[in-house]
């Protein structure tokens, strides 16, 4: 499915915007999805497939958006795009170790917990700042999803906590994911080449301050548990808001769409 | 009881009396209370089993919840799942009070599990390989287990009763969650209306091993009859059997599909339905872990427990300091 352009900078920033958004949540709903049945104990099955359901809720929140500003319906958005459509970043797309969530699914819970825990500091930073958007619709959502979100940065911050304070393993481990995290995060922070169309027009607040707030908390963490700092964030694998991604990301919509692609005219 | 004498003072045979005499008055037992102990090991045999069933059935509908094909059934399958984890873990806890004087915890519950000791219901032994069968096992597999369930709403012990109300109350969502996906099967195209047909083949006959023989007959144990003795339970497995049919059947037959039975049929007479009873030798050999996807499913478990070792350990030193 092609999106529909539009000659107005200010709407093409706007759309531009709410797909990253949306991409990046649904995208990590999806990988929380997979771990469904093999987190570290039951109580954590509960609890973390709560928070992807959340997050599947706030991509369909932002989807829904999307579908008001003329881009299509939500559920295509969500299952008939092209990888090279999506604005997810890259880290968010990226496995959740080796195997499949069907077949041998070696997962790395550090990976998880990191991942998660960047990227939830990350996500109330940006919806802090949508809050106040000038973008009325975007402001309300934000202000509904914020309530959730609340809850799910307390979930892996705690995680972290624990686990990077605890058995040589679990540090030696913990430290591994952060450097793999932080090679790659920098992807995240950025709002990619519209950006400053977005900051003029008063949809988000400038990148540079997000990110400045975002390693400020990051790195006050960092100092109270004694993990190495890391410097300037990195985006390696490439800039998933310049439509740049993976093979896994390619595999994960082929999984996700695969009943639906099969009949999308048909009710499911 | 004689006045003056104190409960401890009482023989094993006079405290059995006493039991028995408050649950036929209807009295709920609860953790604490004094019980006899083959009535603990019915207890614990039954809610670890009701308890690991609900966390191993999360698995073949797992397998469907990244592809439910629109963004509201993502959601509605994340949520269920999500919810019979939850019981899982609600069950879990309340065996773990009743195995606790037994110096058993919850890590014995997973050994068990893994070594196979500890069986799980025979509906999540069985493959699922389509959309259909999410539906399927919504619709049919919880609509079972809400009618098995309901019977020990009233059970003689007290922390399994009110925990099952809570299971109850969220499994009938589940049951219309399962309903509204077989619905718009049913009313889709004809590719559709097959994959529900094929679905329904595949799943009716564990839907009649799901309430388990009729008779010990069949398995050579008496596990219900004990129940019913102790008021864990109320009903036998065939009563159960019939009132899931009289509950579904009509439905079924209402979305014009057929139950691969032909001599299925309600009989008058005896207010019955007849119908054809299945291989009990073959349920025997799937709870004991040789369904078509047991051992699949098992090491799925048993994976993610190797491979969180680590996990477990670190939180084990956070909790000594």
């Amino acid at each position: 499915m092609n999106n529909k352009t539009t000659n107005d900078p200010e709407k093409s920033a706007l759309i531009e915007l709410i797909y990253q958004l949306g991409d990046d949540d649904f995208i990590l709903a999806y990988r929380g999805s997979e771990w469904l049945g093999l987190a570290p104990h039951i109580e954590e099955d509960v609890a973390f497939s709560s928070i992807s359901q959340d997050m599947m809720g706030h991509a369909t929140m932002y989807y829904h958006l999307l579908e008001a500003l003329g881009e299509g319906e939500a559920d295509e958005l969500a299952h008939l795009r092209n990888p090279e459509a999506f604005r997810n970043a890259i880290l968010l797309e990226k496995v959740n170790g080796s195997g499949t969530y069907l077949d041998k699914p070696d997962y790395d819970w550090a990976f998880a917990v990191v991942r998660n825990y960047f990227y939830a500091v990350h996500k109330q930073v940006r919806l802090e700042s949508l809050r106040l958007s000038s973008y009325g619709p975007l402001a309300d959502a934000a202000r509904k999803i914020i309530t959730e979100q609340y809850y799910h940065l307390m979930h892996w911050e705690l995680w972290f906590k624990q686990l990077v304070t605890s058995t040589e393993e679990a540090k030696k481990r913990m430290f591994s994911a952060v450097e793999t995290v932080w090679k790659d995060f920098g992807g995240v922070l950025t709002l990619g080449p519209s950006y400053s169309e977005m900051v003029k027009a008063g949809f988000i607040e400038d990148e540079n301050l997000m990110k400045k707030r975002w390693l400020n908390r990051i790195e006050k963490m960092f100092q109270e548990t004694g993990v190495p700092l890391q410097g300037e964030p990195l985006i390696e694998s490439g800039n998933g808001r310049k439509r740049e991604h993976t093979q896994d990301l390619a595999d994960a919509l082929a999984t996700l769409s695969e009943v639906y692609a099969t009949n999308p005219a048909s009710g499911w | 009881m004689q006045a003056g004498l104190r409960f401890e003072q009482l023989t094993n045979e006079e405290k059995h009396q006493h039991f028995m005499e408050r649950i036929n008055r209807g009295e709920k037992i609860e953790a604490d209370d004094w019980m006899p102990d083959d009535y603990r090991t019915s207890l614990i045999r039954l809610i670890s089993m009701h308890g690991i069933s609900e966390i191993m059935g999360a698995l073949p509908e797992k397998e469907w919840v990244p592809k439910a094909p629109s963004l509201h059934r993502k959601l509605a399958i994340m949520a269920k799942v999500q919810d019979e984890m939850g019981h899982g873990q609600l069950l879990l806890r309340v065996a773990e009070d009743l195995m606790a004087p037994l110096g058993k915890t919850r890590e014995d519950i997973m050994q068990d599990l893994f070594s196979g000791k500890l069986k799980f219901h025979n509906v999540f032994h069985m493959e699922a390989p389509t959309w259909g069968d999410a539906g399927m096992i919504a619709w049919l597999v919880d609509g079972a287990a809400i009618i098995s369930q309901s019977m020990m709403l009233d059970s003689s012990y007290g922390p399994y009763a009110r925990a099952l109300k809570r299971i109850c109350a969220e499994e009938v969502f589940h049951a219309q969650h399962g309903e509204s996906i077989i619905l718009a099967l049913a009313e889709g195209t004809p590719e559709q209306r097959e994959l529900l047909q094929d679905s329904l083949n595949r799943w009716w006959t564990s839907l009649i091993m799901f309430f388990g023989p009729k008779s010990a007959k069949e398995t050579g144990n008496s596990n219900a009859d004990k129940n019913i003795m102790y008021k864990i339970r109320t009903k036998t497995n065939e009563e159960l059997r019939q009132e899931f049919f009289t509950k579904y059947i009509p439905r079924i037959w209402a979305l014009g599909l057929t139950i691969p039975d032909e001599t299925i049929h309600f009989d008058d007479d005896t207010q019955m339905w007849i119908y054809q009873d299945v291989d009990w030798s073959e349920f025997k050999q799937i709870v004991s872990g040789n369904g078509p996807r047991s051992q699949d499913r098992l090491d799925l478990r048993r994976r993610s427990y190797d491979n969180n070792g680590w996990v477990r350990e670190a939180l084990a030193a956070q909790k000594a300091i």
